[in-house]
């Protein structure tokens, strides 16, 4: 093994018509090695959500249309039949997802659905499930787990849903854990609580983790590397140590100047001019270049592609190409 | 629960005294007159006026009305204009052949109904669904006595499949005669099921819960009926109401056609013959389901949706 968990290359998604189709995810590649947790940030439509989402292929097709190559341990999980999918969900791939009132089926007890993935997985025995069960929700703090296995999802609160959300995901021991946004939901004294209980779970079970926020405090919490998106391509690929004390893109640049802090003495945040394309606009070119304070002429007509700018420091932008070979 | 349920039928009392009320003035503002209807064209007036007077039809209206509710409060129906029978005893008689043809039409309906809509919902805009679209479209549109009459003429005349009128004795002789007739409900309620179901099935497969189900590793399968179905299922069970409520009101027609002894037949004739006592019990019968159906309906929400629970 070459020493990636999971392999991305060259993944696109479209929606849409295929004559004028939607591409919101657009020629993404990127690695998690094993036990290596790496975030991805983007704003809102920058095709995070959906690269996260492809990877288990819970990208609905149609309408949408996936392509490329998703290696996880060497092996590419798009052309994978269903029942070979289904025995790595959950179970070498599991996921997190943002919206923790809704994840869980409301007419199933919280115990029922912990089960579930249990069983899925092989484990038969009626009684082991149901201590596996209670071992787990007392693992991510569910208090008093025997009492609350018949309990339905309503009667929990949102934090308490995600923590159960978090128990179904590691109930197998994952190999590579997907979190898209599992925090966004929640109150920021929750936030808190559940980042550090991935912390621990990261301690505990050595799982890969790809972490999917809009929130750079939350990724440099968690995670040893950061990959950011804009508009469907990724502008950069750092540890996270190298991004915070040095971007190179000036979207990511962008992104922690307008991070505030507690000694700001700015009157006014800073925000990065203009708005994010819609998807499917002209992918001629950069598509921040109508955004970017230091844009050349040939960022309107040719992509730049993503380089190395320094050790294990990639970015895609033709300024900082251009600055480096000065 | 016991309180709920005694609440929910007390309140049900206004329901069915408008509709007793309603039924009771129409029937005599209606042209047509029972004495006529019973005695012949031909009768002299001073036997219609005898006839009238034995029947309490000579009173004023609001005493007719006050005798009426008097009797129903002892939970007397009165006595058929045209037979002497008590109009309790009538509707006993037929009463179970009119819940034997609706419970059969239902269950076909929702045995061919759910199957068809999960496949709908399934194969969304491809064959499947689109032949589900025709299906449901013609069951919409076919009225029941015509559908009913086809059948008949096809199955029974024809082919001789199944016997042409009557209702049979013995389970199997009472099912071998109602299978026609219930076939002729059930398709056109399949319809209104189907539809019911894809739309609510399509709508849940959507959720966020369904994507985690698959996120576990769930197959398609499991998905589907364990995740998908049960929840798709909440709304669809008012639908089954409103469906279990249109089929009695569509055996009326069908009794007719078939020939069948029921409370629809009854009500027919008693129509015809002006026969106010038999009206007015067959309609108090059919109000009582509806209030019934309903409440029952509301009864299986609170046991398959964890979420509603009972406020008595």
């Amino acid at each position: 093994m070459s020493g990636k968990l999971l392999d991305i290359r060259g993944l696109s998604v479209e929606f849409g018509p295929v004559r004028n189709p939607v591409r919101v995810v657009d020629d993404v590649s990127f690695a998690v090695r094993p036990g290596e947790a790496v975030g991805l940030v983007g704003e809102s439509g920058s095709g995070k959500s959906i690269t996260a989402l492809s990877v288990l292929r819970l990208v609905p097709e149609p309408p949408g249309r996936v392509s490329g190559h998703i290696l996880f341990e060497g092996t590419d999980l798009l052309p994978l039949p269903r029942s070979r999918m289904n025995a790595i969900r959950g179970k070498e791939i599991s996921m997190v997802f943002q919206e923790p009132m809704s994840s869980l089926n409301p007419v199933m007890t919280i115990g029922e659905q912990v089960a579930e993935v249990l069983m899925l997985h092989g484990e038969t025995d009626r009684e082991r499930r149901r201590a596996r069960v209670i071992e787990l929700l007392g693992l991510v703090g569910v208090p008093d787990p025997q009492s609350r296995l018949s309990a339905y999802p309503h009667e929990f609160s949102g934090g308490m849903r995600q923590r159960v959300m978090i128990a179904i995901a590691v109930a197998c021991n994952p190999k590579l854990l997907i979190a898209d946004e599992p925090t966004t939901a929640l109150d920021v004294t929750i936030q808190a609580q559940v980042l550090e209980l991935m912390l621990d779970i990261r301690r505990r079970y050595k799982s890969a983790i790809l972490l999917i926020s809009h929130d750079l405090g939350v990724i440099a919490e968690i995670c040893e590397r950061v990959v950011v998106m804009y508009a469907g391509r990724i502008v950069e690929d750092a540890g996270i140590r190298s991004l915070f004390a040095g971007p190179k893109h000036p979207y990511t640049q962008g992104l922690l100047k307008s991070v505030p802090t507690l000694f700001d003495d700015r009157r006014r945040l800073y925000q990065i001019p203009g708005s994010v394309p819609t998807p499917g606009s002209s992918r001629q070119g950069c598509s921040f270049r109508p955004r970017c304070p230091v844009a050349l002429d040939r960022c309107a007509t040719e992509t730049p592609p993503l380089i190395h700018h320094g050790a294990g420091h990639l970015a895609a932008c033709w300024a900082i190409a251009a600055e480096d070979a000065a | 629960m016991a309180r709920y349920i005694l609440a929910r039928l007390l309140g049900a009392i206004p329901t069915v005294f408008l509709v007793l009320t309603l039924v009771f003035f129409a029937m005599r503002i209606l042209p047509g007159d029972p004495a006529v209807a019973a005695l012949g064209d031909n009768a002299q007036p001073a036997q219609l006026a005898q006839y009238r007077a034995k029947m309490g039809l000579d009173a004023p209206l609001p005493l007719q009305y006050v005798h009426f509710l008097a009797g129903l409060a002892v939970l007397d129906f009165g006595q058929s204009f045209m037979s002497d029978t008590r109009v309790s005893t009538l509707l006993l008689h037929n009463l179970p052949y009119t819940i034997e043809l609706t419970v059969t039409a239902v269950l076909i309906g929702l045995v061919l109904g759910i199957p068809l809509g999960v496949l709908a919902a399934t194969h969304r805009n491809r064959l499947p669904d689109d032949a589900m679209r025709i299906y449901s479209l013609i069951g919409y549109a076919i009225p029941d006595f015509y559908l009913g009459a086809i059948l008949l003429v096809v199955f029974s005349l024809w082919l001789g499949w199944f016997p042409i009128n009557g209702a049979g004795t013995g389970f199997w002789g009472g099912l071998y005669h109602v299978i026609l007739p219930a076939i002729t409900l059930a398709l056109l309620k399949s319809a209104f099921i189907g539809r019911l179901t894809r739309a609510s099935l399509l709508d849940v497969l959507g959720r966020d819960y369904v994507r985690t189900a698959r996120a576990k590793g769930a197959g398609e399968r499991r998905v589907i009926y364990r995740h998908g179905l049960r929840n798709a299922l909440l709304p669809l069970s008012t639908g089954i109401g409103l469906s279990i409520l249109a089929t009695l009101s569509g055996s009326v027609a069908v009794e007719l056609v078939f020939n069948r002894p029921g409370v629809g037949q009854l009500l027919i004739e008693a129509i015809h013959q002006r026969d106010y006592p038999v009206i007015q019990g067959g309609v108090i019968i059919f109000a009582l389901f509806v209030v019934l159906v309903n409440l029952a309906m509301d009864i299986v929400y609170v046991f398959v949706d964890p979420r509603v629970r009972v406020q008595a």
